[in-house]
């Protein structure tokens, strides 16, 4: 932490600081204003002050009980694809390949969905998924299930679910992967030498090394899961009914498709303060994390020697160990 | 040691699923609609290309491809050209507010885009930006330039600084130095940051949307507005789905042990 103090920093942030606060401080001014008033069309204002905010948390009005639902949904939806993509990641980072060019094949695969246009990603499950024409809805059919993602709120709950795992539990592996790969070949020969089993490398190796990785992948996944629009917006529309409409795209219905400027933006600062919460835990993570390397790295230099130095005895010492 | 049992399996399971609809997309834009209505066909039993053709034909169609490529193009321009000198801030100097404007830069990467919707509408609507590449490249730096300085800050602070001063008593001046030496010794952080900016900015779909109404709308919100038709043409949007991939497909490979980090906003 040598860094010198110096203002005239700011005249090189100060073109970023400008396109941003262009694009974030100018658009939250003016949700503020209109989250204070009401409209009744023909640009008349009135002001509302706290009202849309009262109504926003109390479930028995009409606004309060949308959010809250929609709230509740897409905590629920987050939970869920965090309990099915953070072992799944876990278990398809540890099936990765030691070398050779299948390592580069599975990493280029992994990477796939992830660079898929999001409305494309919501194209493809309903392609997929539809019991007329897709291979999955027609396969399940024909295995005897009734499932039709468009009627039946399970089976549509089912695809968003399964749509968001197949998009982003790739996310999640990769960074596994990273937090793996930096694990020093040493540690795996001590383990060895030491008699530790399989479940035991994992619990007292991996794991705590994978630690900060896996964090940061809980937090990306909570966060972008928290926003979700695109995707189930393309698939199911928000339906059947009401059963898939997340915050976003209820904030979209009401700012969007009724223009209840008010309403609409009273949300937005409450579904904002939500992310920024999540945010500043993420912040602190990742900034802590940095220092707590860097302490790391000054005070043993010789942390990681050079695998050769390492594998030498380790090498020597295992037909010895046959032999007792 | 390192493995799990049985990893061979798994690992070829989780990529069959990852393969598969994806195959089932490409599979539907080769076959015509008469064969994807009337019968369950694993491969295209009279391949065509007419999905294709009409869609490089047609300009309502690949107009949104051109459309898409413009504000992409525009906004991983300038997020890239403002992040640069602010990384190379973060990375080297402390000055006052640092840390706030760091994390004021994050949450904006992370502010969900519905939220932002409505007021850009307005905003570009006043400033008579609305429906140009312009307000949609503008409205993507929110989320693209705290990306861009959020990588590139580990990129420069990975180079020496006695790199920096030895230029500087060698006599460069700032921008000289900062053009003929930093950026060539980060080139390929530079092409990292560049490649996420393209690609968030390319799957993003609902401010796009929002920004545009006719003459600058993208691939995204044509591929939409076919989806709510009545009488669907299946096979054009397969094959226009199967055209978005390939901007991703393409660069996949130089990119893919920088995949994780650039999620992770170059902190992995």
């Amino acid at each position: 932490m040598d860094k010198t103090v110096n203002q005239k920093a700011w005249f090189l942030v100060l073109p970023v600081f400008l396109v941003v606060a262009f694009s974030a401080v100018l658009p939250l001014m003016t949700v503020v204003n209109y989250s204070m008033q009401d409209t009744f069309g023909n640009n008349q204002f009135f002001w509302n002050g706290v009202g849309w905010f009262k109504e926003l948390l109390d479930p028995s009005t009409d606004l309060g009980g949308r959010f809250l639902a929609s709230l509740g949904r897409n905590l629920f939806f987050s939970l869920v694809i965090l309990a099915i993509e953070v072992p799944l990641g876990i278990v398809v980072a540890l099936s990765m390949p030691r070398q050779g060019w299948t390592v580069a094949a599975c990493l280029v695969i992994l990477a796939l969905p992830l660079l898929i246009p999001w409305n494309v990603v919501g194209t493809i499950w309903q392609i997929f998924g539809r019991p007329d024409i897709g291979l999955l809805g027609y396969v399940l059919n024909a295995a005897g299930i009734d499932y039709n993602y468009v009627s039946n709120d399970i089976d549509a709950w089912v695809t968003v679910i399964v749509m968001d795992v197949w998009h982003w539990t790739s996310l999640v592996a990769l960074l596994c992967y990273a937090g793996l790969k930096s694990i020093p070949e040493a540690y795996y020969q001590a383990a060895q030498i030491d008699g530790a089993s399989r479940w035991a490398v994992f619990k007292a190796i991996q794991l705590p090394k994978m630690n900060r990785v896996l964090l940061i992948a809980v937090l990306l996944r909570f966060m972008d899961s928290f926003m979700i629009y695109t995707e189930p917006f393309v698939v199911t529309g928000g339906g059947p009914g009401n059963s898939t409409t997340f915050v976003s795209i209820e904030l979209v219905k009401i700012a969007l498709g009724q223009f209840d400027l008010g309403k609409a933006a009273a949300l937005s600062l409450v579904y904002n303060l939500i992310i920024l919460i999540v945010c500043w835990i993420f912040y602190t993570v990742m900034t802590n994390a940095g220092a707590e390397r860097k302490v790391q790295a000054e005070s043993e230099p010789a942390v990681e020697p050079k695998p050769s130095v390492v594998l030498k005895p380790v090498a020597a010492l295992k037909p010895k160990e046959g032999v007792a | 040691m390192h493995s799990i049992p049985g990893r061979r399996l798994i690992m070829g399971l989780f990529l069959i699923f990852l393969l598969l609809p994806i195959y089932w997309l490409v599979n539907m834009s080769f076959k015509t609609n008469a064969e994807i209505v009337s019968t369950m066909t694993l491969w295209p039993h009279t391949p065509t290309l007419q999905h294709y053709k009409r869609i490089f034909t047609d300009e309502s169609w690949y107009s949104g491809y051109i459309n898409s490529l413009e504000y992409v193009v525009l906004n991983t321009i300038i997020s890239i050209s403002v992040a640069l000198p602010a990384a190379y801030a973060f990375s080297r100097y402390r000055f006052l507010g640092d840390k706030h404007l760091f994390f004021w830069l994050l949450s904006n990467r992370m502010a969900p885009a519905a939220v932002y919707a409505l007021p850009f509408f307005n905003l570009y609507s006043a400033i008579g930006l609305f429906d140009t590449p312009w307000a949609v490249a503008l409205a993507h730096c929110i989320f693209n330039v705290p990306l861009a300085v959020w990588i590139l800050e580990g990129f420069v602070s990975g180079v020496p600084r006695e790199i920096d001063e030895t230029a500087f008593l060698d006599g460069y001046s700032f921008p000289r130095f900062f053009i003929k030496i930093l950026v060539p010794l980060i080139a390929s952080g530079i092409g990292v940051a560049a490649f996420f900016c393209f690609m968030f900015s390319w799957v993003e779909l609902l401010l796009a949307r929002t920004l545009t109404s006719v003459s600058a709308k993208p691939i995204a919100a044509i591929m939409t507005r076919t989806v709510s038709a009545s009488g669907m043409d299946w096979g054009l949007l397969a094959a226009a789905g199967v055209l978005t991939i390939i901007p991703g497909a393409l660069v996949i490979w130089f990119v893919r042990n920088y995949i994780a980090s650039g999620f992770a906003l170059g902190r992995v």
